[in-house]
């Protein structure tokens, strides 16, 4: 199966980080997808700029409408993502357990729809 | 056969037999659907011949060709072949596996550790074992949450989707996940318990069929997985306070407290097994362990003969092994009670107080009974009655009220 694994955290916290705490979190984010790459487990990853840069479209009566930010206000945000093929959820939760952010964030596990 | 006695093995069989249909089309749904359809095959043909010689492997063979012809008509329906369903095939109809205990009892398993994984809210797992391992009805789960039935066929038809939309795997899990997940296990059975033992709101004190099937449950859990302390440490303790059942509440439904309970209406048989069990679970090795623990603190209420004559010492010391093991709202309360009687009341108010200042009992909803209580044996009246009325308030439950009202009378007519 595959599952995205949404990575939330809290991007203010997460910007206040001293250049020696980013360093190791890269570090640890690259042996991390280096692991579930070799593993076969690993589909395709990326991290997003921050919701400062977020528009939110909405299309109503036809008229296309945009506002500045994310969807909703939240205490952590939408950070990256992972996609992953995993045989059962445990798998899946297991590999989501590894992600560096989910000691301070908090991570996501869904299932990716199957058309039939 | 009769109806009667064909309901019976429906009743006996139908957790076991769905669970290893569940492995073997590997739906939830689907597998509930077609084992109802074996029982009305069962229930017209069963009486006019001589029924089966194993009624299970015959209501799971049965299912199971009504669940590939099913699939088959889905697929000249469709006019494909999808490889899901194919492979369903395979899996279904090419295992006529012979009738073996230990498939058996790894498909309880399997259904157990389905319905409890953690990746459900404690009352879905909850919801999901009464339905689908104790083989209550819908309508029977929705009345021990107070929801109606419609909205429990909700929860449990979401929570049946997510078993398959989410991939959760139908298995007992392996090595180090195992015992995390037994526990989870083991606080689902202990829930389904406590709410039988004193329910949360309502009418009745207790739902003795919720403790019926938890006891079943340990009981069945102890038999798959035998030698485990905190399985044998858990049914243990609930024998033992179930055993106490008949004396915990008048026929008017009012309740009677340990120090007030005919001790003469306790099931002695139950208790021999509880108590057998406890001496079981003491003899494995390992540190304590908290269903044992107050599995032993139980066995001592039932081996006294009276509530003066209990070994009140040995059970506080007991409460404070569980304090250090594991800290709870619950342990701190009675470990108080056990002080109350050991060292007097004026003590044990001095602990939930300091308890209280700390923050640690915030929001807990017996504290002001339990506090109502020392009050009262002190003698202070008027705070106790202040306390007793905020105990009427924090419950739910119709025999709490009527308990703290009788006391409140009681005090009135000697105070």
């Amino acid at each position: 199966m595959q599952y995205l694994l949404l990575i939330y955290t809290n991007e203010v916290d997460y910007a206040k980080r001293d250049a020696a705490t980013v360093e190791k979190t890269t570090a640890e984010y690259q042996a991390f997808t280096q692991s579930i790459i070799q593993s076969g487990n690993f589909k395709a990853a990326d991290r997003l700029q921050p919701t400062s840069t977020a528009t939110t479209v909405r299309v109503r009566d036809g008229k296309v409408l945009t506002t500045d930010g994310p969807f909703a206000e939240t205490r952590e945000q939408l950070g990256g993502f992972y996609l992953i093929e995993a045989k059962d959820l445990d798998a899946a939760i297991g590999i989501a357990a590894r992600i560096p952010s989910a000691r301070d964030g908090s991570i996501e596990v869904r299932p990716i729809w199957v058309y039939k | 056969m009769t109806p009667a006695e064909i309901e019976r093995i429906f009743r006996d069989e139908a957790s076991r037999a769905l669970a290893t249909l569940i492995r073997l089309v590997g739906d939830f749904d689907l597998a509930e659907d077609v084992l109802q359809e074996a029982f009305a095959v069962a229930l017209e043909r069963w009486p006019a011949s001589d029924p089966p010689s194993n009624p299970r492997a015959w209501l799971v063979n049965v299912a199971r060709n009504k669940a590939i012809d099913r699939i088959r008509r889905q697929m000249s329906f469709r006019g494909k072949l999808g490889e899901l369903t194919h492979e369903f095939l395979n899996n279904a109809a090419g295992c006529e596996e012979p009738e073996d205990a230990g498939t058996l009892d790894d498909d309880m398993l399997r259904l157990i550790f389905t319905c409890c994984h953690p990746s459900f809210a404690p009352e879905v797992q909850v919801a999901l074992t009464l339905r689908t391992v104790c083989g209550l009805s819908t309508a029977q789960v929705a009345r021990a949450f107070l929801v109606s039935e419609d909205a429990m066929g909700q929860r449990l038809l979401r929570a049946k989707q997510k078993i398959r939309l989410a991939g959760i795997a139908y298995e007992v899990p392996e090595r180090e996940a195992l015992e995390p997940r037994l526990t989870g296990v083991l606080a689902v059975i202990y829930l389904v318990f406590t709410e039988g033992y004193v329910a949360t709101s309502g009418e009745d004190l207790m739902h003795p069929d919720l403790a019926r099937e938890a006891i079943r449950l340990g009981r069945l859990l102890d038999g798959l997985m035998p030698q485990r302390r905190e399985i044998k440490g858990l049914l243990a303790l609930m024998l033992l306070h179930d055993a106490r059942r008949a004396g915990r509440e008048t026929d008017a439904g009012d309740i009677v407290l340990l120090e007030e309970q005919d001790r003469s209406l306790w099931d002695r048989a139950q208790i021999a097994e509880g108590l057998r069990l406890v001496d079981e679970a003491l003899l494995l090795p390992g540190r304590p362990q908290t269903y044992v623990v107050q599995a032993a603190i139980a066995a001592l209420h039932a081996r006294a003969s009276s509530y003066a004559d209990t070994d009140w010492p040995q059970i506080a010391g007991l409460y404070e092994v569980l304090l250090r093991i594991a800290p709870s709202p619950v342990i701190e309360l009675n470990h108080a009670a056990a002080i109350s009687i050991v060292d007097g009341p004026a003590r044990a108010l001095a602990l939930i107080d300091a308890l209280e200042a700390r923050g640690g009992l915030k929001g807990y909803e017996l504290l002001p009974a339990v506090r109502a209580d020392l009050l009262r044996r002190l003698g202070r009246c008027d705070a106790a009655r202040e306390a007793y009325l905020a105990a009427t308030a924090a419950t739910q439950l119709e025999p709490l009220r009527r308990l703290y009202a009788r006391r409140m009378r009681e005090m009135e007519s000697t105070g």
